[in-house]
């Protein structure tokens, strides 16, 4: 029955907004007809913002850096001697997670190097995965390992995974424990959160290309810097996760530590943490996507592994080599996620009484690991994964793209002359003729009316700030293509999500596919695109999209799927069919998340800007790219920051939607 | 695999200089030389080539993949010692800025020399008989159009950062080209597969020594040939109101150091200012890689063993 009822109401809360309906139909047509106007009808500032006006924040910062590194001091030691000390430091359990995986415990350097201990042999390797897969998560787990781990030996990525296995469980460790520490203090001190809160958001949207530099400044070339850089990148989902999850621990829990007469920290450590364990692993999971996601960027800097094996072989055109090496990082994603995943389903049922039988194999299967360690150390030809082995997939997705490529070449090429006339330029047109001060004051007025004031300056201060460092048309461009490509992902994505949402089977493929395309290297699927579409503005849209509609199709799942059943049901019991259920139930109820989605669906589609810089767009990500070869360090950070100003502003703006049409639903968040 | 072929190189390297009675003097410094390696086969192997033979030398050796820009940042600090292929047409300013800081020194040039200019697979000229002459491009621009350039031709150039002064060429020669930026060359040469595969028109910035001309067939456009007074003086060449209506210049590539390595490792620093290349052997070698599927140690490692008195003689004065 409330349905019915909650239907007549929905007219009467249309109209309580129409007057802002009505606000933006005349913002639409002023933004229409000040497109149209003719060059010389506003003073020629609105368009292109005066060079004199220019703050030059880019030089400043780079005068800065220069200043940092060759004059300032701490008195009695440099801050170059202290960045270095750092890295020094750091760079130690890397080494011994390279020797571990890797190179083998290695006494004296170069060419002297004499293996004292070789590193763990693979078939050891697989041994000990296989076992611990067991002890976690069971037979199933166990199995995936095996084969996982076996797919790098048989197609010869071993060594360059073992490489990249290494710095990314290295750059996680630094990743989960520094974001779980600033995450708890942020819980202990509200003002601190205050200050670390724009500060994650800058990280999470700032393209690496633009802090990659710095960081070879402050740390030196090398695997250093790359790991320092992956944090930084994957460092904050942990944080935010941990102030969610242990905000979320029960009261009672706090309270009976208090009862008991616990200290703060044993509170935190002993109560707080333990309970919100099985959502801080949930942070973790993120963090170590998040590593894999920037192993190629890394391996620019010296990282190597596979980010290197795939950028060398899509150098020399080698694409069914560089696909393996792309797809050997899917697979150490897949295995360190599950594995993750089960312990922390493990973590949370907390079986204490676990069968001895399941320990007993996992100590077999840690005492055969080492001894068969052991045994490869003593004879070192046996630990090296014979060369006959091998097999390659390459040739054959050589010839597949080539194949297509031949045969399917003036078909790709109409979609794409087609797409790039009548959608991709006159949307770029429109933007660049945009006047900047209309553009920000839109923006502010949309900032007023869904968060008052101070949200209206924020946003407002935000889009100013590409015009004030003089990046207006780069940064346009910019949002042409976000926005484009965000608005494809959306229409590819949201149906996926809702078809999937009610099919189990179909959404176990969906997902696998959407995992591949979110840990694949975007590079590996990008020389094949160019090949197929030339380079420009059309292949960096599918790049984009490509990447981006992951979280359009999961947070449109995940909102339809969560709809109450009691809902549902009392639909069903007013004759509704399937489609009116979906249309006038689930869908409505599902659009603040749908919406969150599309918020991430921005916030992938900006960090994919760097890399479609690569196929020759000309937007932001390619003045970041630009600094970079140019080592200009303030140029790249001022690019960085208005990708993460944009990044910011569409994440302002949803969020308070968002939040506004859930509190006008009543839907509890 | 890199890693452990090396090592296993390094090892080998070891016993052999002692079972020659070491052949050369004991190094000054044990500290391993970092040579980098970039992206491209030609790089792997002249950095495999210097690096085999400074380990013959005695010196010990460490091989840093690194970006072709980013890594004059870690030269001048010191980080990275070796970049063995700086090439003055596409790296040359990033070089020059990194020199003018003082940490970085230009040991002079390689021996190779980098030609780049526009480009076009045999194929074309069927389609364009006057070529490899430029003033032929004048009349098939056609030719070379894709829906959106037409009915201008279509040239694909580097990537931007790469410089190379093509549309101001295209507006100095008045060409009906359109000059459209790739965004790195491996994006670059996926076009060029794509369109030899299909026998499709393409024109575009190619560089030698590369494996891709010698892997698919085609020539350099002949533009009147390049001389310093023509990207200097508008008034030099045919069109007299304008610069760059010629050819790009061809330039040496360079060998650059980090600026302490003449003091640490002076033999090393020595046998690097003697080293001497050419394109005839990279291009061999690069071929012998990309078209044969060799590995670039073994290739290294080969011309190496084979060539004693070419590089025995670098360093001794």
């Amino acid at each position: 029955m409330s349905l019915a009822e909650a239907r007549p109401a929905s007219p009467a809360v249309f109209s309580r907004i129409a007057p802002g309906r009505l606000m933006w139909i005349a913002v639409l047509i002023a933004t229409i007809v000040l497109v149209m106007l003719p060059a010389n009808a506003l003073p020629a500032w609105a368009w292109k913002y005066p060079l004199a006006w220019q703050v030059p924040f880019g030089s400043w910062i780079s005068a800065f850096m220069k200043w940092l590194m060759e004059s300032a001091s701490f008195g009695f030691f440099t801050v170059h001697d202290f960045t270095r000390a750092i890295a020094w430091t750091l760079d130690l359990p890397l080494q011994f997670a390279k020797s571990v995986f890797a190179t083998g415990f290695i006494q004296g350097q170069g060419s002297d190097a004499v293996v004292i201990l070789p590193a763990i042999p693979w078939f050891a390797m697989i041994v000990l995965s296989v076992a611990a897969g067991y002890a976690v998560g069971g037979l199933a787990l166990g199995l995936q390992m095996g084969f996982g781990l076996a797919y790098l030996a048989v197609f010869g990525q071993w060594d360059s995974a073992m490489v990249t296995l290494a710095s990314v469980l290295v750059a996680s460790l630094f990743g989960a424990a520094g974001g779980l520490l600033v995450g708890l203090a942020c819980v202990r001190w509200r003002w601190l959160e205050r200050i670390v809160s724009p500060l994650l958001d800058v990280a999470q949207t700032m393209p690496v290309f633009a802090y990659l530099l710095p960081m070879l400044i402050l740390f030196g070339f090398g695997p250093v810097s790359a790991m320092v850089a992956t944090v930084i990148y994957a460092l904050p989902p942990m944080v935010r996760v941990t102030i969610v999850a242990i905000r979320a621990v029960p009261e009672e829990i706090r309270s009976l530590g208090l009862m008991t007469g616990c200290t703060r920290r044993q509170i935190t450590w002993k109560m707080l943490v333990p309970s919100a364990l099985p959502a801080l692993m949930v942070g973790v999971n993120q963090v170590i996507m998040l590593s894999l996601n920037v192993v190629i960027i890394a391996s620019m800097i010296g990282a190597g592994g596979l980010g290197w094996d795939v950028l060398t072989a899509l150098r020399s055109l080698n694409i069914g080599k560089g696909l393996e090496a792309g797809l050997a990082i899917t697979v150490l994603a897949v295995l360190l996620d599950r594995f993750a995943q089960a312990l922390a389903v493990r973590s949370g049922a907390a079986v204490q009484g676990q069968s001895t039988g399941r320990r007993n194999i996992l100590i077999g299967g840690l005492g055969l690991g080492l001894a068969l360690w052991a045994a490869a150390a003593i004879s070192q030809p046996l630990a090296v994964y014979p060369e006959a082995w091998k097999l390659s997939t390459g040739a054959f997705f050589s010839d597949i793209v080539s194949w297509i490529n031949v045969n399917f070449f003036s078909t790709l090429e109409a979609i794409r002359t087609g797409v790039l006339l009548n959608v991709l330029i006159p949307v770029k047109r429109f933007m660049l003729a945009l006047p900047w001060p209309w553009v920000v004051a839109v923006i502010a007025l949309a900032g007023y009316r869904l968060g008052g004031w101070r949200l209206a300056l924020t946003v407002g201060l935000m889009a100013l700030f590409p015009v004030v460092v003089g990046l207006w048309p780069t940064t346009m461009i910019t949002v042409y293509l976000t926005v484009v490509s965000v608005v494809l992902s959306a229409l590819i994505g949201i149906p996926i999500g809702i078809a999937s949402a009610q099919r189990p089977k179909l959404w176990r493929v969906v997902e696998a596919v959407v995992d591949t395309l979110q840990t694949l290297p975007s590079f590996v699927y990008l020389i094949p695109i160019v090949m197929l579409f030339r380079v420009g503005d059309f292949t960096a849209l599918i790049a984009i999209v490509l990447y981006a509609v992951a979280p359009a199709i999961r947070y449109t799942a995940h909102g339809v799927a969560r709809v109450s059943p009691h809902l549902v049901e009392a639909g069903a019991m007013n004759g509704c069919t399937r489609g009116q259920i979906l249309k006038r139930i689930r869908l409505p109820l599902a659009l603040p998340e749908i919406l969150l989605g599309v918020n991430q669906t921005i916030m992938l589609a900006l960090s994919m800007l760097v890399i479609t810089a690569l196929v020759g767009t000309r937007d932001l990500g390619q003045e970041t790219y630009s600094a970079l070869a140019k080592a200009d360090v303030g140029r790249g950070l001022v690019a960085g920051l208005c990708v993460a100003f944009i990044g910011m502003v569409a994440d302002r703006l949803i969020s308070a939607a968002a939040g506004r049409m859930r509190a006008r639903m009543g839907v509890e968040a | 695999m890199l890693r452990t072929v090396t090592r296993m190189l390094a090892t080998g390297a070891v016993a052999l200089a002692l079972g020659t009675g070491a052949a050369t003097a004991a190094p000054e410094s044990k500290d391993p030389i970092k040579i980098t390696l970039n992206d491209w086969t030609g790089e792997l192997i002249s950095a495999h080539l210097i690096g085999g033979i400074l380990q013959k030398a005695g010196y010990n050796v460490e091989y840093a993949p690194a970006d072709m820009l980013a890594q004059f940042t870690g030269v001048g600090s010191g980080d990275l010692h070796v970049v063995i292929e700086v090439w003055a047409t596409t790296a040359g300013e990033a070089m020059d800025a990194a020199v003018a800081t003082g940490k970085v020194e230009n040991l002079g040039p390689s021996g190779l020399e980098a030609r780049e200019d526009w480009w076009y697979p045999e194929y074309m000229k069927e389609k364009c008989p006057g070529l490899p002459d430029w003033k032929a491009l004048k009349d098939c621009a056609e030719a070379f159009s894709t829906p959106e350039t037409a009915p201008k031709g279509r040239y694909l150039s580097g990537p931007v950062t790469w410089g190379g002064w093509d549309e101001e060429r295209v507006q100095a020669l008045d060409l009906p080209f359109e000059v459209v930026r790739a965004g790195t060359d491996a994006a670059m040469f996926a076009e060029l597969k794509s369109a030899y595969e299909r026998k499709a028109p393409i024109l575009l910035w190619i560089y030698v020594p590369h494996w891709a001309p010698i892997k698919y067939k085609g020539e350099f456009v002949e533009f009147p040939k390049y001389t310093k007074e023509c990207y200097d003086d508008p008034a030099w060449g045919i069109n007299k109101d304008a610069k760059y209506d010629c050819a790009k210049p061809t330039g040496p590539i360079y060998k650059a150091a980090w600026a302490g390595m003449k003091d640490k490792w002076p033999g090393a620093y020595a046998i690097l200012k003697d080293y001497k290349m050419d394109n005839a052997t990279i291009g061999a070698l690069a071929a012998r890689v990309d078209i044969d599927g060799e590995k670039v140690e073994d290739v290294a490692a080969d011309w190496i063993a084979k060539n004693d008195a070419t590089w025995k003689s670098w360093g001794k004065k």
